[in-house]
């Protein structure tokens, strides 16, 4: 056998200083030579530690085995029995704390970029035309609404879909995608990648209505008098704040309202497209995870001169991708870590300084991670003309208030049974962030599947 | 797409359209609000729903052109479509028996003010309507609101009609003469809003504004319509309003957030009118091309 490269093919990306200032894909992805050279690393050890590592338990040294010998189809058709959407996870997936943390070279050397091949071969299949239609069984009958068109609700409309029940989707805004279209940039995962994912679930024959919220246009109940059963995957759409002086002043975004100008708004384009967002000379950014730095790196791409990332924590505590921190960093966004906002100044209604505070990392929190902890008075400014707050989300009280007997927890997030995602009403089930309050797209889209396979299994037998 | 299929021009700047939405006809209550979006490359606006008609699947929407969107939506002609039509959104208003009630609207808020005023005179209220307006021209709906009140007092600011006073003037002296006012709504421009909210404070008398500020999604995601109180707090208006207790609205935030966009508001009023000034001349070259032909 081969010696093993104790690093892993390096993926061309586009130069730093460039792509901050423009919105194309920053990773050009494999060639087949680079993705063969890669696929080569795999151990395919016996027992593999890779899969325990993945949400969905995709046979990754299985599919790189594929690739290996040179069988793409084969590669895309085996991780689609378990992930509908690869070129998606490949791109957005946290590898390094999943199937990569655990790949059985991280004992001496890099992990194999199991992300990169996924990718490769996602698209690879895509530059061979539409994806074959499988052929579909006999209609049952059945009609599901589907809440939400984001990843957990593409994925359990295709499955449904697929075992012949009639699925519509229903979606509050005016395009298909949900985070994918309206929060994670296209320079990060373009849209014409979801727009792929979205044609597809349509071509099976999902009904995609935009539009209609549930909850408002039409309440669960209301969807229940015409459907046999009802999924909801609307997200966690409701931004956190920090509730601290100045939060209000114009020119302070949650990172969802900042994102979705740019993203789903186009507001890049302006004045071609209508929606306006504030360019800012200087944009400070505060969180440390994935949006975070969707948002400091959206800021560069917009015309910002500088990008300023406050984290409370340290670098290492961050829960952004690896990747998304290095190229956040690469492209000049500024890091202030250990660093607390207190208050935002303002002139005019304008925001113009965020307060801060120096922390210290104390004992470990619940989350295993250090405390941070104020320095009693560090304060000091940081200037800037346009602030994101990025720390969180939990779901959008709109159905819980709508749907009496819906059980949602402390933090407004719906209370499931993990084995089949039922609710605790009759006919309704849930997945995605509206369960976790926030997660991975690999994670809803895993609970889609588990969903999915429940709903059938209810409209076939009618028991719940 | 959401076909219009009346049109009205109600004042110089001022248009009414009915609209094929009928998803939003079913369920709209008074009060609420859609979000409107003219075409792919449009922004998502707010507009309060003034009428509606579940029968029929219409709703009408009332919109003053003020910036390019409202001016190219001033421009679309029955049988036109909006691109998109979202809601209802927001809560309804709590329609009660109070006993006297004051309604003020100003300029382009007497539509959204109407559908509340009939729901409140059905529901048994005593209806005191004051209606006003920079000039006669931006008047309209007098004959409606008149339909629903028992008292109706009409003001524009030049005197080209009714009185020559600001909605604030009649209502003082209402509140000064009379001790049974039970509530008073107020819909129009912000600055209308601040003031009746702060006519009435004095009297304590409970006060509902519906506020109209910049949004996207308008279901608590974006979270850029924030409203500011004044004991401290806040809230979106889109799934916690849109009508507040005007005396806990601190006015100046929410006047200094409307404002925040009027420079790119600017550019692409002028660029959109540029374009279609191009559009034109390109017209007109290509009619005179074929004239000579």
């Amino acid at each position: 056998m081969a010696k093993i490269l104790p690093t892993r093919t390096p993926m061309r990306e586009q130069d730093p200083q460039v792509r901050a200032r423009n919105y194309e894909e920053v990773s050009y992805g494999y060639s087949i030579e680079e993705a063969l050279a890669e696929a080569a690393r795999c151990l395919d050890c016996a027992r593999p530690t890779c899969m325990p590592g993945c949400p969905v338990k995709i046979d990754i040294p299985g599919f790189i085995r594929h690739i290996r010998e040179g069988n793409y189809q084969a590669a895309v058709d085996l991780i689609k029995q378990t992930n509908a959407l690869p070129a998606i996870t490949g791109r957005v997936c946290p590898q390094e704390t999943q199937c990569e943390g655990v790949c059985v070279l991280t004992k001496k050397y890099e992990p194999v970029a199991i992300g990169r091949l996924e990718r490769f071969v996602a698209d690879w299949e895509a530059r061979q035309g539409p994806p074959p239609l499988p052929s579909l069984p006999p209609p049952t009958g059945k009609k599901v609404a589907v809440a939400g068109s984001g990843p957990a609700g593409l994925t359990v409309a295709a499955d449904l879909a697929r075992l012949g029940h009639k699925v519509t989707i229903f979606e509050a805004l005016h395009e298909a995608g949900g985070v994918l279209v309206y929060g994670i940039p296209e320079f990060r995962l373009p849209k014409s990648i979801v727009k792929r994912e979205v044609d597809y679930v349509r071509a099976l024959g999902v009904e995609i209505v935009t539009d209609f919220i549930v909850g408002t246009t039409a309440t669960v109940d209301e969807l229940l008098e015409e459907f046999d059963a009802v999924f909801l995957g609307v997200g966690a759409g409701l931004p956190w704040f920090l509730g601290i002086p100045g939060e209000n002043l114009g020119g302070v975004y949650s990172a969802n309202e900042y994102l979705t100008r740019a993203n789903l708004m186009r507001a890049y384009r302006f004045p071609e497209y209508d929606t306006p967002i504030a360019i800012g000379e200087r944009v400070v950014t505060i969180g440390g995870g994935n949006t975070a730095m969707d948002a400091a790196r959206t800021a560069l791409r917009l015309g910002a001169k500088e990008s300023i990332v406050v984290y409370r924590r340290s670098r290492a505590e961050m829960p952004a991708r690896q990747e998304e921190i290095h190229h956040a960093e690469e492209e000049g966004v500024q890091f202030y870590f250990l660093t607390t906002p207190v208050a935002f100044h303002g002139q005019g209604g304008r925001v113009r300084s965020l307060e801060c505070l120096k922390n210290e990392l104390g004992e470990p929190d619940a989350s295993g991670r250090r405390r941070p902890v104020p320095v009693p008075n560090s304060n000091f400014h940081i200037e800037a003309d346009v602030m994101v707050i990025a720390i969180g989300q939990s779901p959008s009280p709109i159905l819980a208030k709508t749907t009496p007997e819906l059980t949602t927890a402390r933090n407004g997030t719906v209370v499931v049974d993990p084995k089949t995602m039922k609710t605790s009403k009759r006919g309704v089930f849930a997945g995605g962030d509206i369960i976790t309050g926030g997660a991975t797209v690999i994670l809803a889209m895993g609970q889609a599947k588990t969903a999915a396979q429940a709903i059938d299994e209810y409209l076939r037998t009618g028991v719940w | 797409m959401y076909e219009i299929l009346e049109k009205e021009v109600l004042s110089e700047t001022v248009k009414r359209m009915v609209v094929y939405a009928p998803r939003v006809a079913r369920k709209a209550r008074a009060g609420q609000f859609v979000i409107v979006r003219n075409d792919e490359k449009g922004e998502r606006i707010p507009l309060t729903i003034a009428d509606f008609d579940a029968e029929q699947g219409t709703i009408t929407i009332i919109f003053q052109e003020v910036g390019k969107s409202t001016a190219q939506m001033g421009q679309f002609q029955v049988g036109d479509a909006f691109a998109n039509v979202v809601g209802p959104l927001g809560h309804a208003t709590e329609i009660e028996n109070y006993g006297t009630v004051i309604m003020v609207g100003g300029g382009v808020g007497i539509a959204p003010l109407f559908p509340i005023t009939r729901a409140l005179k059905q529901a048994g209220n005593q209806v005191i309507s004051i209606i006003g307006a920079r000039n006669h021209s931006l008047l309209f709906w007098e004959e409606r609101m008149r339909a629903y009140s028992d008292e109706l007092i009409v003001c524009t600011d030049d005197g080209s009609r009714g009185r020559k006073a600001l909605v604030t003037e009649p209502l003082k002296e209402i509140l000064q003469q009379r001790k049974d006012i039970a509530r008073v709504w107020a819909i129009g421009p912000a600055v209308m809003m601040k003031f009746v909210s702060a006519a009435t404070q004095p009297f304590g008398i409970p006060t509902i504004v519906s506020l109209n500020t910049i949004m996207i999604d308008g279901t608590g995601m974006c979270g850029g319509c924030r409203v500011t109180f004044t004991d401290g707090g806040s809230q979106f208006v889109c799934v916690d309003g849109p009508e507040f207790d005007g005396h806990n609205v601190d006015w100046n935030l929410l006047l200094e957030r409307l404002s925040f966009y009027r420079e790119q508001e600017q550019r692409a009023l002028q660029h959109w009118k540029d374009h279609a000034c191009r559009l034109d001349q390109a017209a007109e070259t290509l009619e005179k091309e074929r004239a000579h032909g």
